[in-house]
Protein backbone atom coordinates (compact mmCIF):
# COMPACT_ATOMS: atom_id res chain seq x y z
CA UNK A 1 0.00 0.00 0.00
CA UNK A 2 1.21 3.22 -0.82
CA UNK A 3 1.63 5.93 1.47
CA UNK A 4 -0.87 7.88 -0.49
CA UNK A 5 -3.38 5.34 -0.15
CA UNK A 6 -2.33 5.49 3.30
CA UNK A 7 -3.19 8.97 4.02
CA UNK A 8 -6.20 8.90 1.43
CA UNK A 9 -7.30 5.89 3.83
CA UNK A 10 -7.21 7.94 7.11
CA UNK A 11 -9.07 10.74 5.35
CA UNK A 12 -11.94 8.71 4.72
CA UNK A 13 -11.80 6.95 7.88
CA UNK A 14 -11.22 10.16 10.13
CA UNK A 15 -12.17 13.37 8.09
CA UNK A 16 -11.97 16.31 9.79
CA UNK A 17 -9.33 15.12 11.88
CA UNK A 18 -6.69 14.90 9.46
CA UNK A 19 -6.03 18.88 9.28
CA UNK A 20 -3.22 18.40 6.98
CA UNK A 21 -0.67 16.28 5.07
CA UNK A 22 2.29 16.65 3.44
CA UNK A 23 5.82 15.37 1.62
CA UNK A 24 9.51 16.68 1.64
CA UNK A 25 12.17 14.32 0.75
CA UNK A 26 9.84 11.38 0.36
CA UNK A 27 8.75 11.11 4.06
CA UNK A 28 5.14 11.28 4.45
CA UNK A 29 3.87 13.59 7.39
CA UNK A 30 0.24 13.54 8.58
CA UNK A 31 -1.06 16.39 11.04
CA UNK A 32 -4.34 15.29 13.31
CA UNK A 33 -6.38 16.86 15.92
CA UNK A 34 -5.38 15.90 19.31
CA UNK A 35 -8.45 14.54 20.81
CA UNK A 36 -8.51 11.43 18.02
CA UNK A 37 -4.48 10.91 18.89
CA UNK A 38 -5.65 7.42 20.22
CA UNK A 39 -8.20 6.30 17.61
CA UNK A 40 -5.83 7.00 15.09
CA UNK A 41 -3.08 5.12 16.46
CA UNK A 42 -5.29 2.59 17.42
CA UNK A 43 -6.48 2.31 12.99
CA UNK A 44 -2.96 3.00 12.02
CA UNK A 45 -1.67 -0.01 14.27
CA UNK A 46 -4.46 -2.58 13.60
CA UNK A 47 -5.89 -1.90 10.04
CA UNK A 48 -2.52 -0.39 8.76
CA UNK A 49 0.09 -2.05 9.83
CA UNK A 50 1.80 0.29 11.58
CA UNK A 51 2.79 -1.96 14.55
CA UNK A 52 6.07 -0.24 15.25
CA UNK A 53 6.71 2.85 16.96
CA UNK A 54 9.97 3.75 16.70
CA UNK A 55 9.96 7.25 18.16
CA UNK A 56 7.60 10.08 19.89
CA UNK A 57 8.89 13.26 20.59
CA UNK A 58 7.54 17.00 21.46
CA UNK A 59 8.78 19.87 19.50
CA UNK A 60 8.55 23.38 20.74
CA UNK A 61 7.40 25.99 18.00
CA UNK A 62 7.57 29.21 20.40
CA UNK A 63 5.82 32.60 19.21
CA UNK A 64 3.73 30.29 16.97
CA UNK A 65 0.28 29.03 17.93
CA UNK A 66 -0.48 25.52 18.71
CA UNK A 67 2.96 26.28 20.55
CA UNK A 68 3.94 22.32 20.60
CA UNK A 69 4.15 19.63 18.20
CA UNK A 70 3.89 15.93 19.54
CA UNK A 71 5.02 13.77 16.83
CA UNK A 72 4.79 10.54 16.04
CA UNK A 73 7.43 8.16 13.86
CA UNK A 74 5.66 5.08 12.23
CA UNK A 75 7.59 2.05 11.37
CA UNK A 76 5.48 -0.44 9.28
CA UNK A 77 7.44 -4.21 9.59
CA UNK A 78 5.12 -5.56 6.96
CA UNK A 79 6.32 -3.16 4.14
CA UNK A 80 8.80 -1.53 5.65
CA UNK A 81 7.64 1.82 5.04
CA UNK A 82 7.47 4.78 7.46
CA UNK A 83 4.80 7.37 8.47
CA UNK A 84 4.53 10.45 10.54
CA UNK A 85 2.08 11.85 12.37
CA UNK A 86 2.03 15.20 14.32
CA UNK A 87 -0.59 16.19 16.58
CA UNK A 88 -0.52 20.07 17.76
CA UNK A 89 -0.72 21.17 21.44
CA UNK A 90 -1.85 24.23 23.10
CA UNK A 91 0.90 25.77 25.29
CA UNK A 92 -2.16 26.48 28.22
CA UNK A 93 -3.02 22.86 27.97
CA UNK A 94 -0.26 21.09 26.89
CA UNK A 95 -1.56 17.92 27.57
CA UNK A 96 -1.98 14.70 25.23
CA UNK A 97 -4.07 11.57 25.84
CA UNK A 98 -1.42 8.51 26.42
CA UNK A 99 -0.61 6.31 23.32
CA UNK A 100 1.09 4.07 25.63
CA UNK A 101 -2.14 1.54 25.39
CA UNK A 102 -1.42 1.37 21.89
CA UNK A 103 2.12 1.01 21.80
CA UNK A 104 3.86 0.01 25.29
CA UNK A 105 7.14 1.33 23.82
CA UNK A 106 5.18 4.91 24.23
CA UNK A 107 5.46 4.35 28.04
CA UNK A 108 8.96 6.32 28.36
CA UNK A 109 8.78 7.86 25.43
CA UNK A 110 5.96 10.14 26.79
CA UNK A 111 8.22 10.12 29.98
CA UNK A 112 10.90 12.12 28.34
CA UNK A 113 8.83 14.16 26.37
CA UNK A 114 6.87 15.54 29.88
CA UNK A 115 10.57 15.39 31.51
CA UNK A 116 12.19 17.42 28.71
CA UNK A 117 9.49 19.45 26.54
CA UNK A 118 6.86 19.81 29.48
CA UNK A 119 3.87 17.66 27.82
CA UNK A 120 1.47 16.53 29.70
CA UNK A 121 0.15 12.77 28.61
CA UNK A 122 -3.56 12.15 29.83
CA UNK A 123 -3.86 8.39 31.46
CA UNK A 124 -0.37 7.95 31.86
CA UNK A 125 0.38 4.51 33.82
CA UNK A 126 3.52 6.32 35.35
CA UNK A 127 3.93 9.63 34.62
CA UNK A 128 7.17 10.69 36.46
CA UNK A 129 10.41 12.63 35.27
CA UNK A 130 12.72 10.02 33.46
CA UNK A 131 15.92 11.45 32.83
CA UNK A 132 16.64 14.53 35.27
CA UNK A 133 15.84 14.20 38.75
CA UNK A 134 12.29 14.15 40.52
CA UNK A 135 12.78 17.87 41.93
CA UNK A 136 14.39 19.11 38.91
CA UNK A 137 11.93 22.57 38.25
CA UNK A 138 11.38 23.26 34.20
CA UNK A 139 11.43 21.46 30.97
CA UNK A 140 15.24 22.35 29.58
CA UNK A 141 13.89 21.29 25.70
CA UNK A 142 11.25 24.40 26.12
CA UNK A 143 13.00 27.31 23.81
CA UNK A 144 12.42 29.71 26.78
CA UNK A 145 14.93 27.38 28.49
CA UNK A 146 18.37 29.08 28.56
CA UNK A 147 21.08 26.69 27.28
CA UNK A 148 23.90 27.49 30.20
CA UNK A 149 20.99 27.15 32.73
CA UNK A 150 18.56 28.75 34.66
CA UNK A 151 20.78 30.16 37.60
CA UNK A 152 23.33 31.35 35.07
CA UNK A 153 24.38 34.53 32.98
CA UNK A 154 24.35 33.77 29.47
CA UNK A 155 27.82 33.25 27.96
CA UNK A 156 29.69 36.92 26.60
CA UNK A 157 32.00 36.03 24.34
CA UNK A 158 35.67 36.03 25.72
CA UNK A 159 36.44 39.70 26.84
CA UNK A 160 39.31 41.52 26.81
CA UNK B 1 3.94 -0.59 56.72
CA UNK B 2 7.21 -2.41 55.92
CA UNK B 3 6.46 -5.23 53.71
CA UNK B 4 7.76 -8.22 55.12
CA UNK B 5 7.13 -10.38 52.72
CA UNK B 6 9.66 -8.73 50.02
CA UNK B 7 12.55 -6.93 50.27
CA UNK B 8 13.63 -3.75 47.99
CA UNK B 9 17.27 -3.53 47.26
CA UNK B 10 19.01 -1.00 44.73
CA UNK B 11 21.58 -2.60 42.18
CA UNK B 12 23.77 -0.06 40.72
CA UNK B 13 24.10 3.08 39.99
CA UNK B 14 27.62 1.76 40.90
CA UNK B 15 27.97 -1.82 40.14
CA UNK B 16 30.17 -3.65 37.77
CA UNK B 17 27.42 -5.17 35.60
CA UNK B 18 25.33 -2.51 35.12
CA UNK B 19 27.79 -0.95 32.59
CA UNK B 20 27.71 2.67 33.12
CA UNK B 21 25.69 4.15 35.29
CA UNK B 22 22.26 2.13 35.65
CA UNK B 23 20.57 2.14 39.21
CA UNK B 24 17.72 -0.61 39.29
CA UNK B 25 15.21 -1.36 42.15
CA UNK B 26 14.82 -4.77 42.73
CA UNK B 27 11.92 -5.77 44.52
CA UNK B 28 12.89 -9.25 45.97
CA UNK B 29 11.44 -12.58 47.33
CA UNK B 30 14.09 -14.40 48.42
CA UNK B 31 16.14 -14.95 44.98
CA UNK B 32 13.16 -14.20 42.67
CA UNK B 33 12.81 -10.52 41.17
CA UNK B 34 9.22 -9.51 41.36
CA UNK B 35 9.39 -5.77 40.31
CA UNK B 36 12.41 -4.28 38.75
CA UNK B 37 12.68 -0.45 38.05
CA UNK B 38 15.29 1.18 36.17
CA UNK B 39 16.23 4.62 36.88
CA UNK B 40 18.39 6.50 34.12
CA UNK B 41 19.50 9.89 33.91
CA UNK B 42 22.70 10.06 35.44
CA UNK B 43 24.90 10.64 32.61
CA UNK B 44 22.16 12.86 30.97
CA UNK B 45 24.24 15.89 28.71
CA UNK B 46 21.56 16.97 26.95
CA UNK B 47 22.69 16.33 23.43
CA UNK B 48 19.72 17.66 22.29
CA UNK B 49 19.50 20.88 23.55
CA UNK B 50 22.85 21.88 22.91
CA UNK B 51 22.52 20.60 19.24
CA UNK B 52 19.81 23.66 19.01
CA UNK B 53 22.75 25.88 19.64
CA UNK B 54 25.53 24.88 17.46
CA UNK B 55 26.22 24.42 13.58
CA UNK B 56 25.19 21.26 11.57
CA UNK B 57 28.83 20.48 11.21
CA UNK B 58 29.18 21.47 14.94
CA UNK B 59 27.31 18.34 16.22
CA UNK B 60 28.65 15.75 14.53
CA UNK B 61 31.34 15.55 17.92
CA UNK B 62 28.18 15.40 20.28
CA UNK B 63 27.46 12.12 18.70
CA UNK B 64 30.27 10.55 19.24
CA UNK B 65 29.27 10.55 22.47
CA UNK B 66 26.30 8.43 22.40
CA UNK B 67 26.89 4.82 22.13
CA UNK B 68 30.36 5.68 22.54
CA UNK B 69 31.41 1.56 21.80
CA UNK B 70 29.94 2.20 18.08
CA UNK B 71 30.95 6.12 17.35
CA UNK B 72 31.23 6.01 13.38
CA UNK B 73 27.77 4.54 13.04
CA UNK B 74 26.42 7.25 15.27
CA UNK B 75 28.39 9.73 12.98
CA UNK B 76 26.75 7.91 10.23
CA UNK B 77 23.43 7.84 10.80
CA UNK B 78 23.56 12.55 11.46
CA UNK B 79 25.34 12.63 8.14
CA UNK B 80 22.97 10.45 6.49
CA UNK B 81 19.98 12.83 8.26
CA UNK B 82 21.58 15.74 7.53
CA UNK B 83 22.68 15.01 3.78
CA UNK B 84 18.76 13.62 3.13
CA UNK B 85 17.64 17.68 5.25
CA UNK B 86 19.50 19.13 2.25
CA UNK B 87 18.46 16.91 -0.33
CA UNK B 88 22.42 15.69 -1.33
CA UNK B 89 21.98 12.20 -0.69
CA UNK B 90 22.67 10.91 -4.02
CA UNK B 91 25.78 13.26 -4.51
CA UNK B 92 28.04 11.19 -1.82
CA UNK B 93 30.66 10.16 -4.09
CA UNK B 94 31.10 6.31 -4.42
CA UNK B 95 34.71 5.89 -2.32
CA UNK B 96 32.95 7.99 0.18
CA UNK B 97 30.05 5.17 0.46
CA UNK B 98 32.35 2.46 0.48
CA UNK B 99 34.26 3.90 3.21
CA UNK B 100 31.40 4.85 5.52
CA UNK B 101 30.26 1.02 5.25
CA UNK B 102 33.43 -0.47 5.59
CA UNK B 103 33.81 1.53 8.59
CA UNK B 104 30.37 1.14 9.92
CA UNK B 105 30.93 -2.84 10.11
CA UNK B 106 34.04 -2.28 11.69
CA UNK B 107 32.61 -0.15 14.30
CA UNK B 108 29.77 -2.97 14.53
CA UNK B 109 32.64 -5.67 15.14
CA UNK B 110 34.29 -3.73 17.80
CA UNK B 111 30.80 -3.24 18.86
CA UNK B 112 29.93 -6.64 19.45
CA UNK B 113 33.13 -7.62 20.93
CA UNK B 114 32.67 -5.45 23.94
CA UNK B 115 29.74 -7.20 23.97
CA UNK B 116 30.76 -10.68 24.19
CA UNK B 117 33.45 -9.82 26.29
CA UNK B 118 31.59 -8.09 29.21
CA UNK B 119 28.61 -10.38 28.77
CA UNK B 120 30.64 -13.33 29.57
CA UNK B 121 32.79 -11.75 31.98
CA UNK B 122 29.59 -10.59 34.06
CA UNK B 123 28.53 -14.23 34.12
CA UNK B 124 31.82 -14.96 35.14
CA UNK B 125 33.96 -16.56 32.25
CA UNK B 126 36.47 -14.22 32.52
CA UNK B 127 39.14 -15.35 29.78
CA UNK B 128 36.98 -14.74 26.77
CA UNK B 129 37.07 -10.72 27.83
CA UNK B 130 40.71 -10.74 27.38
CA UNK B 131 40.30 -12.47 24.08
CA UNK B 132 37.56 -10.08 23.37
CA UNK B 133 39.99 -7.25 23.96
CA UNK B 134 42.63 -8.50 21.89
CA UNK B 135 40.84 -8.29 18.53
CA UNK B 136 38.96 -4.97 19.83
CA UNK B 137 42.26 -3.53 20.04
CA UNK B 138 43.36 -3.87 16.44
CA UNK B 139 40.00 -2.29 14.94
CA UNK B 140 40.70 0.77 18.03
CA UNK B 141 44.31 0.88 16.41
CA UNK B 142 42.65 1.27 12.96
CA UNK B 143 40.03 3.93 14.04
CA UNK B 144 43.30 5.87 15.71
CA UNK B 145 45.19 5.58 12.26
CA UNK B 146 41.68 6.91 10.45
CA UNK B 147 40.53 9.53 12.46
CA UNK B 148 43.41 10.30 15.40
CA UNK B 149 41.37 9.05 18.21
CA UNK B 150 40.57 5.68 19.54
CA UNK B 151 36.86 6.34 20.84
CA UNK B 152 35.45 9.66 19.77
CA UNK B 153 36.90 9.60 15.84
CA UNK B 154 34.55 12.68 14.61
CA UNK B 155 35.64 11.02 11.11
CA UNK B 156 32.48 11.54 8.85
CA UNK B 157 31.22 14.49 7.63
CA UNK B 158 27.98 16.19 5.60
CA UNK B 159 28.86 15.16 2.04
CA UNK B 160 31.61 12.55 2.46
CA UNK B 161 34.71 11.95 4.61
CA UNK B 162 37.13 14.16 6.82
CA UNK B 163 39.98 12.33 5.34
CA UNK B 164 41.06 9.48 3.08
CA UNK B 165 42.10 6.26 4.55
CA UNK B 166 45.44 6.01 5.79
CA UNK B 167 47.89 4.45 2.98
CA UNK B 168 48.98 0.43 3.30
CA UNK B 169 45.62 0.22 5.91
CA UNK B 170 43.63 -1.69 3.31
CA UNK B 171 46.04 -4.41 3.37
CA UNK B 172 45.82 -4.43 7.55
CA UNK B 173 41.93 -4.55 7.81
CA UNK B 174 41.85 -7.38 5.34
CA UNK B 175 44.76 -9.64 7.06
CA UNK B 176 42.53 -8.95 10.46
CA UNK B 177 39.02 -9.45 8.97
CA UNK B 178 40.56 -12.51 7.72
CA UNK B 179 41.95 -13.89 10.92
CA UNK B 180 37.96 -12.65 12.60
CA UNK B 181 36.22 -15.70 11.66
CA UNK B 182 38.83 -17.95 13.57
CA UNK B 183 38.96 -15.90 16.26
CA UNK B 184 35.14 -16.08 16.37
CA UNK B 185 35.80 -19.55 16.59
CA UNK B 186 38.06 -19.35 19.28
CA UNK B 187 35.24 -17.32 21.47
CA UNK B 188 32.55 -20.07 20.26
CA UNK B 189 34.93 -22.95 21.28
CA UNK B 190 35.50 -21.35 25.00
CA UNK B 191 31.57 -20.39 25.76
CA UNK B 192 29.25 -22.27 23.23
CA UNK B 193 29.79 -26.10 24.77
CA UNK B 194 30.19 -25.02 28.41
CA UNK B 195 27.80 -26.22 30.67
CA UNK B 196 27.88 -23.39 32.82
CA UNK B 197 27.47 -21.04 30.55
CA UNK B 198 24.76 -22.83 28.55
CA UNK B 199 22.90 -22.93 32.10
CA UNK B 200 23.18 -19.13 32.58
CA UNK B 201 21.97 -18.07 29.14
CA UNK B 202 19.65 -20.57 28.26
CA UNK B 203 15.81 -19.82 28.69
CA UNK B 204 17.02 -16.55 30.23
CA UNK B 205 15.73 -13.25 29.46
CA UNK B 206 12.52 -14.73 27.51
CA UNK B 207 10.52 -12.20 25.54
CA UNK B 208 7.98 -13.05 22.56
CA UNK B 209 8.10 -11.35 19.39
CA UNK B 210 4.92 -9.73 20.00
CA UNK B 211 6.13 -8.19 22.84
CA UNK B 212 9.44 -7.09 21.97
CA UNK B 213 7.77 -5.23 18.86
CA UNK B 214 5.41 -4.21 21.68
CA UNK B 215 8.23 -2.52 23.35
CA UNK B 216 10.02 -1.11 20.51
CA UNK B 217 12.70 -3.10 20.49
CA UNK B 218 15.31 -3.20 17.88
CA UNK B 219 18.19 -4.43 16.42
CA UNK B 220 19.66 -7.94 17.65
CA UNK B 221 17.89 -7.97 20.43
CA UNK B 222 14.77 -8.16 18.57
CA UNK B 223 16.15 -10.57 15.55
CA UNK B 224 16.72 -13.29 18.53
CA UNK B 225 13.30 -13.31 19.38
CA UNK B 226 12.67 -14.49 15.26
CA UNK B 227 11.69 -10.99 13.96
CA UNK B 228 13.36 -10.94 10.39
CA UNK B 229 14.37 -7.03 9.97
CA UNK B 230 17.51 -5.38 9.55
CA UNK B 231 17.58 -1.54 7.91
CA UNK B 232 20.35 -2.39 6.21
CA UNK B 233 18.64 -4.90 4.37
CA UNK B 234 15.05 -3.26 4.49
CA UNK B 235 15.83 0.66 3.83
CA UNK B 236 19.05 0.19 2.99
CA UNK B 237 21.41 3.07 3.19
CA UNK B 238 25.16 3.98 2.10
CA UNK B 239 24.87 1.99 -1.05
CA UNK B 240 24.00 -1.55 1.42
CA UNK B 241 21.61 -2.94 -1.06
CA UNK B 242 25.04 -3.66 -3.12
CA UNK B 243 26.68 -6.09 -0.49
CA UNK B 244 25.88 -9.64 -0.08
CA UNK B 245 24.90 -10.64 3.07
CA UNK B 246 22.26 -12.45 5.62
CA UNK B 247 20.25 -11.38 8.48
CA UNK B 248 21.19 -13.36 11.72
CA UNK B 249 17.66 -14.39 13.15
CA UNK B 250 16.86 -17.20 16.12
CA UNK B 251 13.39 -17.55 17.30
CA UNK B 252 15.07 -18.99 20.54
CA UNK B 253 13.82 -15.80 22.39
CA UNK B 254 16.11 -16.19 25.20
CA UNK B 255 19.18 -14.79 26.41
CA UNK B 256 21.00 -17.90 24.15
CA UNK B 257 19.07 -17.07 20.64
CA UNK B 258 20.49 -13.50 21.00
CA UNK B 259 24.10 -14.74 21.78
CA UNK B 260 24.07 -16.32 18.43
CA UNK B 261 22.58 -13.89 16.37
CA UNK B 262 24.91 -11.65 17.48
CA UNK B 263 27.88 -14.08 16.39
CA UNK B 264 26.50 -14.80 13.35
CA UNK B 265 26.45 -10.75 12.78
CA UNK B 266 30.26 -10.37 13.55
CA UNK B 267 30.76 -12.94 10.80
CA UNK B 268 28.55 -11.56 8.37
CA UNK B 269 30.21 -8.20 9.05
CA UNK B 270 33.42 -9.88 8.19
CA UNK B 271 31.83 -10.95 4.70
CA UNK B 272 30.97 -6.64 4.29
CA UNK B 273 34.01 -5.87 5.19
CA UNK B 274 35.85 -7.95 2.24
CA UNK B 275 33.20 -6.89 -0.37
CA UNK B 276 33.61 -3.32 0.98
CA UNK B 277 37.56 -3.63 0.81
CA UNK B 278 36.85 -5.36 -3.30
CA UNK B 279 34.84 -2.05 -4.25
CA UNK B 280 37.43 0.59 -2.87
CA UNK B 281 38.62 2.40 -5.71
CA UNK B 282 40.31 5.33 -6.00
CA UNK B 283 38.14 8.58 -6.24
CA UNK B 284 36.94 11.76 -4.42
CA UNK B 285 35.50 11.28 -1.09
CA UNK B 286 34.02 14.32 -0.74
CA UNK B 287 30.77 16.02 -2.56
CA UNK B 288 30.58 18.77 -5.11
CA UNK B 289 28.93 20.78 -2.99
CA UNK B 290 30.61 24.02 -2.29
CA UNK B 291 27.83 25.43 -0.11
CA UNK B 292 27.61 22.65 2.54
CA UNK B 293 30.56 20.96 2.03
CA UNK B 294 34.00 21.70 4.08
CA UNK B 295 37.23 21.66 1.30
CA UNK B 296 39.77 18.52 1.85
CA UNK B 297 42.32 19.91 4.23
CA UNK B 298 44.87 20.39 2.01
CA UNK B 299 43.05 23.00 0.31
CA UNK B 300 42.33 25.12 3.48
CA UNK B 301 45.73 24.89 4.58
CA UNK B 302 48.04 25.72 1.37
CA UNK B 303 45.66 28.50 -0.27
CA UNK B 304 44.05 31.78 0.29
CA UNK B 305 40.31 30.70 -0.87
CA UNK B 306 40.26 27.27 0.15
CA UNK B 307 41.19 29.25 3.83
CA UNK B 308 38.40 31.58 2.85
CA UNK B 309 35.22 28.73 1.99
CA UNK B 310 36.59 27.07 5.01
CA UNK B 311 35.80 29.70 7.41
CA UNK B 312 32.86 30.88 5.77
CA UNK B 313 31.52 27.12 6.41
CA UNK B 314 32.30 26.83 9.65
CA UNK B 315 31.50 30.48 10.87
CA UNK B 316 28.56 30.67 9.41
CA UNK B 317 27.23 27.12 8.48
CA UNK B 318 24.77 26.33 6.05
CA UNK B 319 21.15 26.91 5.93
CA UNK B 320 19.02 23.43 5.03
CA UNK B 321 15.07 24.69 3.68
CA UNK B 322 12.62 24.57 5.99
CA UNK B 323 11.29 20.98 6.47
CA UNK B 324 11.96 17.73 8.77
CA UNK B 325 13.30 13.67 7.95
CA UNK B 326 14.25 11.31 10.04
CA UNK B 327 16.24 8.66 9.53
CA UNK B 328 17.41 5.33 11.14
CA UNK B 329 20.72 3.42 11.05
CA UNK B 330 21.07 -0.27 11.95
CA UNK B 331 23.35 0.27 14.86
CA UNK B 332 25.21 -2.61 16.63
CA UNK B 333 22.53 -2.09 19.28
CA UNK B 334 19.57 -1.61 17.17
CA UNK B 335 18.14 1.27 15.64
CA UNK B 336 19.69 4.35 15.93
CA UNK B 337 17.72 7.30 14.06
CA UNK B 338 17.89 11.33 13.77
CA UNK B 339 14.88 12.95 13.59
CA UNK B 340 15.30 16.52 12.13
CA UNK B 341 13.38 19.77 11.96
CA UNK B 342 14.88 22.78 9.79
CA UNK B 343 13.33 26.41 10.18
CA UNK B 344 15.97 27.74 7.45
CA UNK B 345 18.23 28.89 10.05
CA UNK B 346 22.03 27.56 10.05
CA UNK B 347 21.24 25.65 13.40
CA UNK B 348 18.47 22.87 13.23
CA UNK B 349 15.33 23.98 15.17
CA UNK B 350 14.80 20.12 16.86
CA UNK B 351 16.91 17.57 17.16
CA UNK B 352 15.52 14.15 18.20
CA UNK B 353 17.86 10.71 18.64
CA UNK B 354 15.85 8.00 18.98
CA UNK B 355 18.47 5.86 21.17
CA UNK B 356 18.65 2.38 20.59
CA UNK B 357 18.95 1.36 24.08
CA UNK B 358 17.17 3.40 25.66
CA UNK B 359 13.99 1.42 23.81
CA UNK B 360 15.85 -1.74 24.48
CA UNK B 361 15.84 -1.10 28.23
CA UNK B 362 12.28 -0.27 28.32
CA UNK B 363 12.03 -4.18 27.63
CA UNK B 364 14.35 -5.03 30.68
CA UNK B 365 11.68 -5.40 33.57
CA UNK B 366 9.18 -7.89 31.84
CA UNK B 367 12.62 -9.83 30.61
CA UNK B 368 13.58 -10.28 34.36
CA UNK B 369 10.04 -10.14 36.33
CA UNK B 370 9.68 -13.39 38.19
CA UNK B 371 13.24 -14.98 37.32
CA UNK B 372 16.17 -15.38 39.92
CA UNK B 373 18.28 -12.03 40.92
CA UNK B 374 21.45 -13.51 39.14
CA UNK B 375 19.65 -13.46 35.52
CA UNK B 376 19.02 -9.66 35.63
CA UNK B 377 23.30 -9.95 35.69
CA UNK B 378 22.51 -12.07 32.35
CA UNK B 379 20.36 -9.79 30.87
CA UNK B 380 21.81 -6.53 31.62
CA UNK B 381 24.52 -7.86 29.22
CA UNK B 382 22.19 -9.35 26.20
CA UNK B 383 20.16 -6.10 25.85
CA UNK B 384 23.76 -5.18 25.53
CA UNK B 385 23.09 -0.98 26.93
CA UNK B 386 24.99 1.76 26.10
CA UNK B 387 24.19 4.25 28.94
CA UNK B 388 26.12 7.14 27.04
CA UNK B 389 23.47 6.77 24.50
CA UNK B 390 20.91 5.80 27.00
CA UNK B 391 21.18 8.98 29.34
CA UNK B 392 22.05 11.27 25.82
Amino acid sequence: MSLQAVVDKLKAKFGETVLESGEFRGETTVIVKKEDIVAVCTFLKYELGYNFLTDLCGVDYMGQSPRFMVVYQLYNLGDHTRLRIKAPVEENDARIDTVSGVWATANWLEREAWDLMGIDFNNHPDRRRILLPDDWEGHPLRKDYPVQGPDREPYQGRLE
Amino acid sequence: MANFETMTINMGPQHPSTHGVLRLVLELDGEIVRKATPHIGFLHRGIEKLSEHRTYHQILPLTDRLDYLAPMHNNLGYVLAVEKLLGITDQIPERAQVVRVLLAELTRLKSHLVWLACHALDIGAMTVFIYCFREREEIMNFYEEISGARMTSNYFRVGGLSADLPEGLETRIRKFTNDMPGHIETYEGLLTGNKIWQKRIKDVGVISAEDAIDLGVSGPSLRGSGVDWDLRRDQPYSGYENYDFEVAVDDGCDTWARYHVRLKEMRESCKIIHQALDKLKPGPILADVPKVVLPPKQETVNTIEGLIHHFKIISEGFKPEKGEVYVGVENPKGEVGYYLVSDGSARPHRMKIRPASFINLQALPKMVEGSMIADVVAVIGTLDIVLGEIDR
